[in-house]
């Protein structure tokens, strides 16, 4: 093997990549501009529309109950809700979305149930739809705690303590570590899902043009005809789409720990506004980790794009072939995310899977040895059999002259 | 000097069957002479120039070049030859000075005789003007005169030619006609390939004629005509491949 040869191809190929703009978008501004987009960007856009919804006063209508001023003074107390007159095609309204809710209240109501009836009052809302969802909380809020104060004041007029309707208090309380729970878990499997997407798309590019583009633009046969063997040749350009696909996912990294910091940095204040939130954070040292068991696995990428790429006689027909692919691959890295798919001995042996998963599991600090050691051995093992299929593909004439 | 011994070449094809591109084809190209071969549209022209190249491996027989044997040291075959097709194109994100530089590194040139190397080919061709642009950015001379530096880099003693004027302006084409004799005159073994009557007689030495993968015929010009009772090399060469002629199917 020569390293000199390999060298040399290597860096005219680097040299070409660097002045290509689709490699230098598709590894270097995609990665970079993905995750704030993607985590602050999005964070704060859902967070502003569920502001705005929340700080809103959707209307309610309300169908019936002038004879019951007691629940219509309770529904009218509701916060942040615009009580609006009936209108005989009310359900209509709901359904065209005019207006969010409507309250049915049956005739009667006030002195039914004052006669200790069962009533029911229904609550009309267009489901999925944000405001709608949000009204008809509140107005079920409300309706609750009158319901509540109905049945306190039962339990009163009956000469017993309220304490009887809550004889025991339940808490939950979660002792697992903030950065192992299952938010943190599921944050793992999404960080694992992006680098495995990110290292194949960013190899993607450079494993075509540096095949089927040669092919394209007639250079391969010059490329053939000089006294470099095949196998140093694929060697070179195997290097260069593998640096890519680890460009990609190093770069990737590095933008999700400054996304997530800014992404923090929001929840913070959202946490002091007393919001439920859930922090998100990647340290060096889990970064770094995540990066070393990404390598076989950009490895087996780079050489499975090259083996399939070759085989293309243009950049089009590549691409027919790899696209399709990308789904392959991120199906196992989204089973990795799924609660209840956890790290085990026959998983481990399952290619991308087995680093999807144990990427979730450096992600929250946790490291199990033995398996690190059977999927970085078992994931060389698969990207070592595919740089040697690579090798053959491009000492097969019916391949690189495919007509 | 190029040896070709029953050089064959073989492949499947699904409508076809068994192909048989290059047929038991046996020549010699002398030093400071310029083999022609001549032949119709899938003749066998590429193929055979192509295994003399060892781009492509000869199925049967074999081709000594430079004295290395084209199936057992390919890679000392192609540091002995210079190969130049309509096809050769240039990498279209290097400029013209760093592509010829990666082909004498390929070719085992060292920096200092690479430097020198560079600047005398750039001098002779003119080419001092464009050496820092782009390929892509090249006129089609410029690609040609490119294309031939790359090809002369690291000083070969053997050059094929594979139809290198086809699809080129008269201009550019006149450019590789002189780079061609040039190589001749320095005492270059020479192999050119052609379907041109016309070019065949301005440079060739020696003629083949090949047609279904069979060399049918060679010699010099004045043996050709005496042997097939024709002055006009064209109704030498009709002659010739008459009784083989099929119309090439359409790829």
């Amino acid at each position: 093997m020569s390293l000199r040869n390999i060298g040399i191809v290597y860096r005219k190929e680097l040299r070409e990549a660097l002045r290509d703009r689709r490699t230098v978008v598709a590894s270097v501004v995609v990665p970079l501009f993905l995750f704030p987009l993607l985590s602050v960007g999005f964070m704060s856009l859902v967070q502003n529309i569920a502001n705005k919804a929340e700080e809103s006063s959707p209307k309610v209508m309300l169908v019936g109950g002038e004879d019951s001023p007691g629940l219509l003074a309770a529904l009218k107390a509701t916060p942040k809700v615009e009580i609006v007159p009936a209108t005989p095609d009310w359900k209509n309204r709901v359904m065209e979305k005019e207006v969010p809710v409507a309250v049915e209240i049956p005739p009667g109501f006030d002195k039914n149930l004052a006669d200790q009836k069962k009533l029911e009052v229904v609550v009309y809302n267009y489901s999925g739809e944000l405001k709608s969802e949000i009204a008809a909380g509140k107005i079920n809020d409300s309706l609750k705690a009158y319901r509540d104060t109905v049945v306190k004041n039962r339990v009163v007029a009956q000469k017993l303590s309220p304490e009887v309707l809550d004889p025991f208090d339940i808490t939950k309380k979660n002792i697992a570590p903030p950065e192992k729970s299952g938010a943190a878990l599921f944050f793992g499997g999404f960080i694992a899902y992006i680098v495995v997407f990110l290292c194949f798309n960013g190899g993607m590019h450079p494993a075509i043009d540096l095949t089927a583009g040669e092919k394209e633009r007639g250079t391969m046969e010059t490329i053939l005809s000089s006294p470099i063997s095949r196998a140093h040749l694929v060697v070179g350009k195997f290097l260069l789409v593998l640096t890519t696909a680890l460009a990609t996912a190093a770069l990737s990294v590095i933008s999700m720990g400054i996304s997530f910091t800014i992404a923090n940095a929001f929840q913070a204040q959202a946490a002091q506004a007393g919001k439920e939130t859930m922090q998100m954070h990647i340290g060096i040292g889990a970064a770094l980790s995540v990066f070393i068991m990404a390598i076989p696995l950009a490895v087996l990428f780079a050489s499975v794009q090259l083996t399939i790429a070759s085989f293309a006689k243009t950049y089009k027909e590549a691409q027919t072939y790899l696209v399709p692919l990308i789904f392959i691959v991120i199906i196992p890295a989204i089973a990795a995310m799924l609660p209840g798919v956890d790290l085990n001995a026959k998983l481990s042996l399952v290619p991308i899977l087995n680093v999807s998963l144990l990427c979730k599991e450096l992600v929250i600090g946790t490291y199990h040895w033995n398996f690190i050691a059977i999927i970085f051995i078992s994931t060389c093992a698969y990207a070592a059999v595919a740089l040697s299929l690579a090798v053959k593909m491009f000492q097969r004439e019916s391949v690189l002259f495919r007509s | 000097m190029i040896e070709a011994r029953g050089l064959s070449k073989r492949f499947q094809d699904k409508k076809r069957g068994e192909v048989r591109a290059v047929d038991d084809v046996t020549f010699t190209a002398r030093p400071g002479q310029i083999y022609g071969l001549l032949g119709a549209n899938g003749a066998g022209k590429t193929t055979t120039l192509r295994m003399l190249a060892t781009i492509l491996e000869p199925t049967d027989g074999t081709a000594i070049v430079d004295g290395h044997d084209v199936v057992e040291s390919p890679e000392k075959v192609r540091a002995s030859v210079g190969f130049l097709s309509g096809g050769t194109a240039l990498y279209p994100r290097l400029t013209a000075q760093e592509m010829v530089e990666y082909f004498g590194r390929l070719n085992g040139l060292d920096e200092t005789t690479l430097k020198q190397r560079v600047d005398t080919i750039f001098s002779r061709l003119d080419m001092n003007e464009f050496r820092d642009r782009r390929c892509d950015k090249l006129s089609t001379g410029m690609k040609q005169k490119t294309s031939i530096a790359r090809t002369l880099v690291h000083d070969p003693p053997v050059m094929i030619f594979d139809e290198p004027t086809s699809g080129l302006d008269v201009m550019t084409a006149r450019t590789i006609i002189a780079f061609i004799k040039e190589c001749r005159d320095r005492g270059k073994t020479v192999i050119f390939s052609t379907h041109i009557m016309t070019e065949v007689e301005k440079l060739c030495d020696v003629v083949g004629i090949i047609q279904s993968g069979k060399l049918l015929t060679e010699g010099t010009l004045p043996q050709l005509r005496e042997k097939h009772g024709e002055q006009d090399l064209e109704e030498i060469f009709v002659k010739a491949v008459a009784p083989l002629y099929v119309e090439p199917e359409a790829r």
